[in-house]
Parts: structure tokens; sequence; C-alpha cells
């Protein structure tokens, strides 16, 4: 192990490099507002986390100051962010190819959920969950046949009180 | 306790008092705590599984019915997944010996690990509570949209879960951290002992995969409270979604229960060959492999859950993959074996046991990995003997072989290795009687989780369940010779079974501050070519050193 | 605990590390371990976002325009100044002022407080039109299938961050007293340290929420 005086060198990074990266969020707020203002279609998306990427690598880099301190400690975030990132995709290698191959005959997931079928509810705000059931019951033409559909005809009351 | 030969009094010694042990930051009492809470929890969940086999004797009822069935299996799974397996290797034994592995006087964050036992067993009573309020019958893995619908006391089991995974968290945090910034003067990397490196890979999972499943808890503990819909099929949400949650978590959780046992297997394979460990950076390399692979192949459990097949093809590929690391540890296992002066002490018996047994369980597992035969073989007895092969022929066994390795150095004292030895036959036979059984009744389409079957069955059941007793009769008699062991007179060396590794260099049992100089880095963990070391099994007058440098 | 080896060594310093500098770089990775479970724990709602998202694509556009984008606007504006300070918090502690130091952190606590008065303007504005998470859903002026999963995922990821922010709010107070008690000074400043990035964090997740849910949806 290193010694104390050796190595216990913290570099005070000036105050005008904290300013000036404050500066540059805002700023980046600001343009990533107007951008989403304007009709880019595609565009809209990708450049909102463009953006998004840039400010979270400002605060990363010099407020967390994995610029200047050891390695490991941005292996460690980016390695956390690798592994959402494995989580999210192999997530949607299922949830995006449902059905490519062998395609699905009938919907296993209620496209439209059942509470909109009541539309009592949405006049005074307030709901009570019989309704839903009372609405699943009469209307049975999105709600298909599947084992999984069978699920959610009982399904209706997830609080279970 | 009796007096030592040495002057200094054991970390068992003092400071003395409750007190002292409530409040202790001692890493080594702290494991010590960890060791009884999870082995009274390894009690519950084998008793439930005694009861749960005597009730499948027959397929009429013998002991109850079918909804207790449903709540003690559920109880059974989730009890020795996340209260004694999880825990059992890195929080007990883990705890225990890192530090003294890597020469360190402590983990990095004492008080952190204090608090993650009283997590520990702040979470282990939210899932003794769900007992009395109405048992939960989901399953240890809490499928929506069954457990957001079923009337049993959910939440209060999964809040028990949620808790219980920052204990983990907690444990895998201090781990890496003390591996990373606290190793001994001269210890680098590749010096480290294959346990080390079996608990970092641990680790490293236990602090990655973990927040998944706490935040699939918290959003199913929403759905019951508010119907927020995530989950729930008739909400346009996604059942399956829970399932890529829940396994993201649980695959790895796996490896969290099995890489630790292998870094035992590794030690002990060492050390009772008395021969260098073949291929150390191998072995170190395939548990970091190990780790990483675990985290791309969860949705092997998912073939039939209605996942796309396109993302089962592509689980299924990755699945494979697992073997290749695994297999490596194996051959090096057994190369180190080869020509090696092999003793048959009761943890090398294990470790042999370990060997032949996750064989079995990893190659099952590879076969269940195919797409096609596991749509024949999901959710049959099959499934149950290949991940009991797993966990308890692989994890508990190497935990056997750890505790018996170990426990000299934990406490000072020797169980009785005559009996040791009868009982690890008698284990080995009841655990085989028991499970290779369920691989032939799962074949032949017995599903699990099933209170009753048809008669044509019974005779395999039965065999089973007369297995299991064997194998709780044997478990019993373990207590009691390693409860006597506490009254044996004759005391231990400090190294009895003649390693390398630095535990074994303090005194049995450790000095508060684990050793009494600042240790240094001298030989490496597996030196057996260049250091002959004789076992100081029992400490005579004044007892033999260790080490003797050729 | 023990002080045999206290005497040789600062206060500050553990028994079981052998020099401040290991002490420090200990904590340092602690927390980024800890701020990676904390990446991984929102993660499961990143994810679900995106299957929804990807799921739902008009219901999300049409959606997040019933949030205000002022409103959040305002908020990502409170909690980058917030970083800002503490960051400087940091650095003035580094150069042993104590007392701006405190003031530093009052203001970041005064800012996060602010966030949080927007925040509940927005809830309760949301809770008054029934623009609520699944089952409670009763707003009818979003076109699309199911905008009540835009809800879900929006009041369980804003509603976790604003538990972050709480626990952030107490943290920092918590600095500020021990400032005030003298813990610190520019050789040890760690728990500072700790705390500051955790509440780069909070924010590092809100930079990505806002535009998610508000902007793009």
């Amino acid at each position: 192990m290193t010694t104390h005086s050796e190595e216990h060198k913290t570099h005070i990074l000036p105050l005008s490099l904290y300013l000036n990266v404050g500066a540059a969020l805002l700023t980046l707020t600001v343009l990533t507002v107007v951008v989403a203002r304007m009709d880019l279609g595609v565009w809209n998306a990708i450049l909102a986390m463009v953006i998004a990427v840039s400010k979270a690598s400002l605060v990363a880099l010099f407020f967390m100051h994995l610029k200047y301190d050891n390695k490991l400690y941005a292996v460690v975030f980016v390695g956390s962010l690798a592994f959402l990132g494995l989580f999210i995709i192999l997530s949607m290698a299922d949830t995006e190819t449902r059905g490519d191959l062998d395609p699905i005959r009938e919907n296993p997931i209620v496209r439209e959920a059942i509470i909109y079928r009541d539309s009592t509810r949405f006049t005074n705000g307030h709901e009570t969950s019989e309704l839903d059931t009372a609405g699943a019951a009469t209307d049975s033409a999105d709600v298909v046949s599947d084992s999984t559909a069978t699920h959610s005809t009982d399904s209706q009351t997830p609080d279970g009180h | 306790m009796s007096h030592d030969s040495t002057a200094a009094l054991s970390y068992l010694q003092e400071p003395k008092g409750l007190k002292s042990w409530l409040l202790t930051v001692d890493h080594k009492r702290i494991g010590i705590m960890y060791l009884c809470a999870i082995m009274f929890f390894f009690f519950v969940g084998g008793a439930l599984a005694v009861i749960l086999r005597t009730e499948l004797l027959r397929p009429e009822r013998i002991l109850m019915d079918a909804d207790t069935y449903n709540q003690f299996f559920t109880l059974h799974g989730a009890i020795m997944i996340f209260l004694f397996i999880i825990p059992s290797i890195p929080a007990a034994l883990g705890n225990f010996l890192l530090p003294l592995m890597v020469g360190a006087k402590d983990v990095a964050f004492p008080r952190l690990n204090l608090a993650s036992w009283y997590v520990y067993v702040f979470g282990a009573l939210f899932c003794l509570y769900s007992i009395i309020s109405g048992a939960v019958d989901t399953g240890w893995t809490f499928y929506a949209p069954y457990s957001t619908t079923t009337s049993t006391s959910v939440i209060s089991m999964t809040l028990g879960v949620f808790i219980l995974g920052f204990s983990s968290i907690f444990t895998g945090l201090n781990f890496i951290v003390t591996i990373h910034k606290l190793r001994m003067p001269g210890m680098t990397w590749f010096k480290m002992p294959l346990m080390v490196w079996g608990l970092y890979a641990t680790a490293i999972i236990q602090v990655l995969a973990t927040p998944v499943l706490a935040i699939t808890l918290v959003l199913l503990i929403m759905e019951r409270l508010m119907g927020v819909g995530i989950f729930d099929p008739a909400m346009g949400g996604d059942p399956v979604l829970f399932q890529h949650f829940f396994w993201f978590y649980s695959h790895p959780a796996v490896y969290i229960m099995i890489l630790p046992g292998m870094g035992i297997i590794s030690e002990v394979i060492s050390t009772f060959s008395h021969r260098k460990i073949f291929g150390y950076k191998a072995i170190a390399y395939s548990s970091l492999g190990i780790a990483f692979v675990s985290f791309l192949v969860w949705g092997h459990h998912m073939f039939t859950s209605g996942q796309s097949e396109i993302a089962a093809m592509i689980f299924s590929f990755l699945t494979f993959f697992v073997g290749i690391p695994s297999g490596i540890k194996v051959f090096n296992w057994v190369t180190t074996l080869y020509k090696g002066s092999i003793s048959l002490e009761t943890p090398m018996i294990y470790a042999l046991m370990f060997l032949f047994l996750f064989m079995i369980g990893g190659f099952t597992g590879i076969m269940l990995g195919a797409l096609a035969l596991d749509v024949h073989l999901h959710d049959t007895y099959f499934v149950v003997a290949h991940f009991h092969y797993v966990m308890m022929g692989g994890t508990v066994m190497a935990f056997l072989a750890g505790i018996h390795y170990w426990w000299p150095k934990m406490f000072g004292k020797m169980y009785s290795e005559r009996w040791a030895k009868v009982v690890a036959v008698i284990i080995f036979v009841g655990f085989n009687m028991t499970f290779f059984t369920q691989f032939i009744l799962g074949a032949k389409g017995m599903p699990r989780r099933y209170y009753t079957y048809l008669d044509q069955y019974q005779p395999l059941h039965g065999f089973s369940s007369v297995g299991a007793w064997v194998l709780g009769a044997g478990f019993m008699i373990m207590a009691v010779y390693f409860i006597a062991s506490f009254w044996s007179k004759r005391k231990v060396g400090d190294n009895p079974w003649g390693a390398l590794t630095a535990e074994w260099e303090t005194s049995s049992p450790p000095p508060q501050h684990n050793f009494l100089t600042d240790p240094v880095f001298k030989h490496g963990p597996y030196d057996y070519d260049k250091i002959a070391v004789v076992g100081d099994y029992y400490k005579q007058s004044g007892g033999t050193k260790m080490a003797e440098k050729i | 605990m023990s002080t045999t080896h206290a005497d040789a060594h600062p206060k500050f310093l553990q028994h079981h590390f052998g020099t401040a500098f290991q002490q420090q770089e200990s904590s340092k990775l602690g927390m980024w371990l800890f701020l990676l479970t904390e990446v991984l724990f929102f993660g499961g709602l990143f994810c679900a976002y995106a299957v929804f998202n990807a799921w739902y694509p008009e219901t999300f556009v049409n959606a997040h325009k019933a949030l205000s984008w002022q409103l959040g606007g305002l908020n990502t504006m409170v909690l980058i100044i917030s970083s800002v300070t503490v960051a400087l918090a940091i650095r003035s502690m580094q150069l042993g002022k104590k007392k701006l130091t405190f003031n530093l952190l009052a203001i970041t606590v005064l800012l996060a407080f602010v966030f949080l008065v927007i925040k509940y303007f927005e809830y309760s504005h949301k809770i008054h039109l029934g623009q609520l998470p699944g089952n409670l859903y009763t707003y009818t002026g979003i076109e699309g299938t199911n905008p009540h999963l835009f809800f879900s995922v929006y009041f369980m990821l804003t509603g976790l961050h604003g538990v972050h922010v709480v626990a952030g709010i107490i943290a920092i107070s918590w600095m500020m007293y021990r400032v005030h008690r003298g813990d610190f000074s520019a050789e040890y400043y760690t728990p500072i340290e700790m705390t500051g990035l955790y509440w780069h964090l909070v924010d590092l997740v809100w930079i990505f929420l806002f535009p998610m849910l508000y902007l793009i949806g």
C-alpha cells in the first residue's frame, strides 16, 4: 500500500470549472426543450437522448470527479449502465418479437385494458373495482380465449382487498 | 473455553457478554451470527421438505390438504433460497474467512456488515410473519398475475424478500471493497486464494442483480396496492415482463449460490491432494466468466411462458456458454487430483461428492437449456431434480465441505471424524435416493408442485420420500456431532489440515483482530510444490508449528 | 472499538485501515458500488418504460403532452443548480472553509425542497384530473390505447425519484449538522463527498427522466 503523504493529494478543481459546467448544463436543458418543441419526427427522441447523455457525462466527469479519480470508479459506473443495457435489450428481444416466427393466433395481452370498457367510471372521476368486473364479463371481444387471457378475466381487482 | 497455549485470547473469549455479541463489528462474530441464523432456517426449510415428501408418499391425503401443501412448498422454496442458500456461503463462511484470507483486520465497512445481519433478521421476521398472516401459496417465484390476485399475504413475504435483498447487497459491496483495498502487502490479484475469487465474482452478482429484484418486488407490491397494471395482462401490461424482471435477478442468484461453493471446492481439493491447484488463472477467470454469462441466460426459465420464439432461441444459445467456464473448473479440479497424494478427510469426501453431483446437475442443466427438450421437461420433476442436484448436490455439499474444513479454525474444536464420515455416506445415499428418482419421475411426466399424482408414479414417489427421511436423519446426526464437538477436550492445532492459505497462519480460533502481527504475504496459497506442510491435526503439548520450508 | 492503533493515527481513521488514503478510497469505491445498485434499481422501471413505449408509441406521445414541460424544465434547472452547490460545498471543505460549506449545503437542501414543492403541484394537478396510475386512472382526454400505463410508469419513476430526493435531504441535513459539529476539515471530508456523489446521482436520474417523460413521451 502506498503511504499517506505520497498519494493523498486532492486536486482542488478551480471554481470557474464548476460554474462553467453548471452553465453548460443549464444551456443544454434549454436546448433540449427547444429541440423538443420542434417536430423532427424520430430525431426528437434521438436528439433528446443525445443531449441527456451529454448532460449526464458532464455531471459524472466533473461533478462526480470521474475524470480525475481512480479509473476503477468509472469502470463501476459504466459497468452498471452496460448491465442495464443488457437487461433492457434482452427483455425487449422478447417483447418486440412476440409472434414473429409463429404468429400468435389469439392475442394474449389485452391491447385495450378492461377499465376503458366501462364508460361510467370516467364521468365523475371516481371508480370502483366492481365495475371493472362487470365490464369484462359483458364484453369479451378483445379478451381472447388464451390461457393468459383466462387469467386476465379473474384478475381485474389486483388489490385483492 | 480452554486456555490456549498462545497468550492472546480468541475472538470467542473477548469481549464478553451478550451485548458484545449483538453490537459486535467483528467480521468473525458476525459470520458466526449468520451461521446460527442460516442453520436455523436450514432446519426449518429441511423440516418442511421432509413433511412435503411424507405427504407425497401416497397420492391421497396423509398429513395435510392441498392448500396447505401449496403453502408448504412455497415456504420450503422461499426459506431455502432467500434465507438459507443465498446467505449461506458468502455471509456466514465468507464473512468469517475473507478478511483472514486476504490478511485484513476486518472487512472494509464493519458497521455496514453488522447492519446487514440485522437487516437479514428483520427481513426474515417479515417472511415468518407471512406464515401466520396467511401463508403465501405462489411458489417462491411469485409469478404475476397469480401473486397479484391471491388472497394470501404476498405483501408480507415479498417485503421480507425485498429487505433481505439489502442484506445481500451490503455483504457483496463490503466484499468487493475489502478485496480491492484491504489485501495484505504483497498479495496481488493472482496470489489470492481461489475462495476469494469465488466470493469476488459472487459479490459482483450480488450488487448488480439484487436491485432488480428489489424493484420487481416494489412493482409487485404496487400492483397489489394500487393496481398499476404493469404486470397485469387485463390492464395492457405484460405478465411475462414480471418473469423477465424476476429472472434477471434470480438466474444470476443461482450463481450467487454456486460460485462461492466452487471457491471452497478449489481450496479443499488442493489442500487434500497436497498439490498445487492446476490452472489457477483459468479457475479465477472462469469465476468472473460465470458471473458475466449468468446475466445473459435468464430467459431459459421462460421457454414455455409465452416469450417470443426468437428470444427463446437467443437465450437457449447463450445458455450453453455457461457450460464452458463450469467445465474449465471441473477439468482443473480433476487435474489437480491427478497424481496428488489424496487424503480422504471429511471435507475432501464432501468435495468429491460435490464433483460427482454437480456434474449431474450441470449436465442436466445443459439438457434443460436445449429449447426443444425443455418444452417437454418444463415444470416436471426433472427440473426439480436438476436444481436440487445443483443447489443441494452442489452448493450444500460445498457448504458442508467448507464447514467441516474450517470448523476447527472457527471454534478451535474438532468434530468426530468417524461420525462425520458415516454421515457423509448417509447423506450421499439419501440425496441420490431422493433426487435421482425425481429425474425418472420427471422424464415420465410427473409435473412439479402437484399435491397428488397418478397411481403409476407411486413406487418412485415412495422411494424418493424414503430417501428424504434418510437425508433428514443424516443431518440430525450431523447436528449432534457438531454440537458435541464443543465439549471435546482435545485442542486443535492452528493448521490441522496442512494448508497454505493465510487463515491457517493465525491461531485457532483467531484473536480479536485476526493476526497478532500485521501479516505480510509470504508464499502463494497453493505452493505445495515449494513448501512441505505438516498438518497439526491435534495439538499435543506445545504443538507442531506449520509450514516448514525446505 | 480498538484504540491500540488509534494513537498513531488521526481520530477519523478506523482501526482496520492502514492509511487515511486507503480509507477514503475504500469509501469511494463502496459509494460507487452503491450508486451502481441504484442505477439498476431504477433500471427496472426504465425497462418497463422502454417496453411500453415500444408497444404503445402513440399513447406515450399523446400522454406526455399532459405533463407540463415548463414545470419539468424548471425542476431540471433546480436540480442542476443544487448539484452545482453541493459540488461547491465539497470544494470549499477541501479548502477548509467550514462556514461556506455549511451555507452551500443549506442552499442545496433548500433547492431540494423547491423541487419537491414543484413536484407537489404537478402531482396534485394530476390527481385532480384523474391522470393516475393503473386502476385509478379516470381521465378521458388522451388518445390512444392504455394511457394509464404511461401514468403508471410516470408515477412509479418520479415517485421513486422523489423518495430519493427526500433521502438526499435527510443525508445533506445530517452533513450540515456534522459540519456544524466540526467533524470535518480539509483533511477529512469523505462523508460530504459521498453525500455529494449520491446527490449527483439523483440529479443524473432526473436528467434522463425529464426528456423521457416530459419531452418525448
